[in-house]
C-alpha cells in the first residue's frame, strides 16, 4: 500500500475504485459514450477503457468546452469515473463535477496530482482517496471481510 | 486559498436577487477557486454553449435555474442547438429528444439570450472590443475572440457560461489577466510554399498540429502572411482547439497582441521553438484522416459555421464542379447568412445542386446526415476531429477546393501541387 498527498483537490469527497491511467489527453465529447462508460474516440490509444466507477488518471482534459454536459450526464446515468485525477487543473472538468454535486449530490472527486504520485499511478491498482485529497494505492482491489463463521 | 468577494457578490450568494443567481454566484464562485483567483471581475458579454442538447441532465440545470425567471444581466448570445429551427426535417431525432431539444432553447432564450444559434457568434453580431472581458463558451468562438479580436475570455463551457451572464461575474483569472496571456511556445513555418501560405486549408492544419502539441500552453505563430485572411485564423484556432485545448494564440504580425515576437512572448524567452515545414503541415493532413482516399458518401463544410466570404468561395467552385447525386454535400452555416443567400438567390442555385444548408446546428452535433456507411470529406479540422465518433463515418481532410472536386467525382481528388515544398 503507496500513501500519498493530492497536490490541490479541486472537488473534495471520498472516492475508490480501480485505477485506469489514460496515456494521452481525452475529450469527453466525442471520446466517452454516455450510456456505457467506455472511450469511444478512435484515434485514442485507449479506446474501449470503460471509465465509470473507476479513478482515471488523465493528464489533461482537452477539446470541447461540452466536457462539463458530458460529465454530467455520466453522473446521472451512473457511468462517471469514481474520480479523476490530472497533472494540470482541468476546469471543464471540475464544473461538470460542481453541478453534479449541486443537482444530483453526488460527483466524481476532481483533483491535481504532482508528478511523484502521478508516477506511482498504473492501471489495475485500487486507489482509495479520502477527504482533502489522502490517495492510497493498493496493488489490487482489497478483498471483502470473511463473514464470521 | 480565500476568494475576496464584493459586497454585491455576498448578497447574491446570499439569495438576494434568488435562488437562480445564488446558484449561479455559486458555480462561479466555485470555479474561481478551481482556477485559483482572488476576485471576480465584471463582464460586458458572453456566449452560451450550454444550449445544445446532451441528455436530459441539461434541462434538470436550466430548469433549476428558471424557478424565479432569472434573466441575463449582459448582452448574451446562444451557439448553436440541437434542432435547425427553419428546417426541421434536417434533424432526424426522435420526438421525444426533439422536444426535450427544443425545451431545453427555449429555456435559455426566456433568460432572455439572445438566439442566434451559432458557433461564429463573431460573423454575426457585434464583436466585443480589443480588451474587453467577456464570457465565452465554444472552443472555436474562445480561441477566436482571445486571438483574433484581442478579448479576454476563458475557455468557459456549459453551466458557467450561463452562470456569468445571469450575474455579469468571471473568475479573475487565466487569460482575463494580462500576464498569463504570453506566449509560451514558438511555432516557425519554414520552408511553406507561397502558395499553401495563402490558402484558407493551411489554418487547418497548422492548428491541429499546433493544438496536438502545445496542449494548453499559448502557442506564437511566425511566419504567418500579414494579409492572412480571417476565415483562415477561424479555422486555425477551431483545429487547435480541437486537437489540444488552446483557447489563445499569437500569430506575429497578424493577430492583435503580436506586432512582433518579443511583445508576443512579452519581453520572455519561450520554452521551445518548433520548426514547422512542409513535411509536417502533411503528416498534420494525414493524422485528421481516419479513411484512405477513396470513394465518398458525403462532403460537410462549415465548421465554424461558414462565412458569406467562404460562401464566395464556393459558389463559383460548385458552377465548375457540380456535386455527384450520390454524394450528399451539406454546408452549416448561420440564419442570418442563410438569409443573405436568399435575398442573392445563391441558396436556391445552391439548392439546385443537391446542396444541402443547414442553420442553427451542425453535423457532429445530432444526426443529420443520411449516410451511415463510406467517408466524409471535409476542410474543416473540426468536423474531421469529431465525425468518427459523433457521426460514425470515417474522415477525409482536403482543402475546400479538393473537397468540391471531390464531391464531384464521388471519389477524393487531390491537388498535385498544394502540399508541396517551395
Amino acid at each position: 500500500m503507496i500513501e500519498l498527498r493530492a497536490e490541490r483537490v479541486l472537488v473534495d469527497g471520498r472516492a475508490e475504485g480501480e485505477v485506469v491511467v489514460l496515456e494521452r489527453p481525452l475529450s469527453l465529447w466525442g471520446g466517452l459514450d454516455v450510456a456505457s462508460g467506455e472511450v469511444v474516440d478512435p484515434r485514442h490509444p485507449q479506446k474501449g477503457a470503460v471509465l465509470s466507477t473507476r479513478v482515471v488518471a488523465l493528464p489533461v482534459g482537452r477539446g470541447s468546452s461540452s466536457s462539463s454536459s458530458i460529465l454530467l450526464e455520466a453522473v446521472r446515468l451512473g457511468t462517471a469515473p469514481a474520480a479523476l485525477l490530472t497533472l494540470e487543473p482541468d476546469p471543464i472538468l471540475a464544473l461538470g463535477a460542481l453541478v453534479a454535486r449541486e443537482l444530483y449530490d453526488r460527483c466524481p472527486v476532481v483533483a491535481v496530482l504532482g508528478g511523484e504520485a502521478w508516477a506511482a499511478l498504473a492501471t489495475g491498482q485500487w486507489a482509495t482517496i479520502s477527504v482533502g485529497g489522502g490517495l492510497a494505492l493498493a496493488s489490487r482491489r482489497p478483498l471483502p471481510e470473511e463473514p464470521p463463521a | 486559498m480565500s476568494l475576496a468577494l464584493s459586497g454585491r457578490d455576498r448578497s447574491l450568494l446570499a439569495g438576494e436577487e434568488g435562488p437562480a443567481r445564488a446558484l449561479a454566484l455559486r458555480l462561479v464562485a466555485g470555479m474561481a477557486e478551481v482556477w485559483g483567483a482572488r476576485g471576480l471581475i465584471d463582464i460586458v458579454s458572453a456566449h452560451v454553449d450550454g444550449c445544445l442538447f446532451h441528455g436530459r441532465s441539461g434541462l434538470d440545470f436550466t430548469e433549476r435555474l428558471l424557478d424565479d425567471r432569472a434573466r441575463v444581466v449582459v448582452p448574451t448570445t446562444l451557439n448553436v442547438g440541437a434542432l435547425d429551427l427553419l428546417h426541421p426535417e434536417n434533424v432526424r431525432r426522435d420526438a421525444e429528444s426533439t422536444g426535450l431539444a427544443r425545451r431545453l432553447m427555449a429555456a435559455y432564450e426566456s433568460m432572455g439570450c439572445r438566439p442566434i444559434w451559432t458557433c461564429a457568434p463573431y460573423q454575426a453580431e457585434q464583436r466585443p472590443a480589443f480588451g474587453e472581458q467577456i464570457a465565452w463558451a465554444e472552443s472555436n468562438a474562445i480561441v477566436f475572440a482571445n486571438s483574433v479580436l484581442g478579448a479576454r475570455t476563458n475557455r468557459y463551457g456549459d453551466f458557467i457560461d450561463i452562470c456569468a451572464a445571469l450575474t455579469g461575474r468571471a473568475p479573475d483569472a487565466g487569460l482575463h489577466r494580462s500576464e498569463n496571456r504570453r506566449g509560451r511556445i514558438v511555432y516557425r513555418l519554414d520552408g511553406v510554399s507561397e502558395r499553401l501560405l495563402r490558402e484558407e486549408v493551411l489554418g487547418a492544419v497548422l492548428g491541429y498540429l499546433v493544438g496536438e502539441d502545445c496542449g494548453s500552453r499559448v502557442p506564437v505563430i511566425v511566419g504567418l502572411p500579414p494579409e492572412t485572411e480571417e476565415d483562415t485564423l477561424k479555422a486555425l484556432g477551431a483545429a487547435a482547439a480541437s486537437s489540444g485545448a488552446v483557447a489563445l494564440f499569437h500569430a506575429v504580425g497578424v493577430t492583435p497582441e503580436a506586432p512582433d515576437l518579443e511583445t508576443a512572448l512579452h519581453g520572455e524567452a519561450p520554452e521551445r521553438v518548433v520548426r514547422v515545414g512542409p513535411a509536417e503541415l502533411r503528416a498534420a493532413r494525414d493524422r485528421l484522416a481516419t479513411a484512405e482516399d477513396g470513394l465518398l458518401a458525403v462532403v460537410a463544410l462549415g465548421s465554424p459555421h461558414f462565412s458569406p466570404a467562404e460562401f464566395d468561395r464556393l459558389l463559383p467552385l460548385l458552377e465548375r464542379f457540380p456535386p455527384h447525386p450520390d454524394v450528399e454535400l451539406v454546408v452549416c452555416t448561420h440564419r442570418l447568412v442563410l438569409a443573405g443567400l436568399e435575398a442573392k438567390g445563391a441558396a436556391e442555385r445552391l439548392r439546385r445542386m443537391g446542396v444541402r444548408l443547414v442553420v442553427d446546428t451542425c453535423i457532429v452535433v445530432t444526426p443529420i446526415l443520411r449516410s451511415t456507411t463510406g467517408a466524409l470529406m471535409t476542410n474543416s479540422a473540426k468536423f474531421a476531429h469529431y465525425a468518427p465518433t459523433n457521426v460514425g463515418l470515417g474522415s477525409v481532410f482536403g482543402s475546400l477546393e479538393e473537397c468540391v472536386r471531390s464531391a464531384h467525382l464521388g471519389r477524393v481528388w487531390r491537388d498535385p501541387d498544394l502540399w508541396e515544398t517551395s
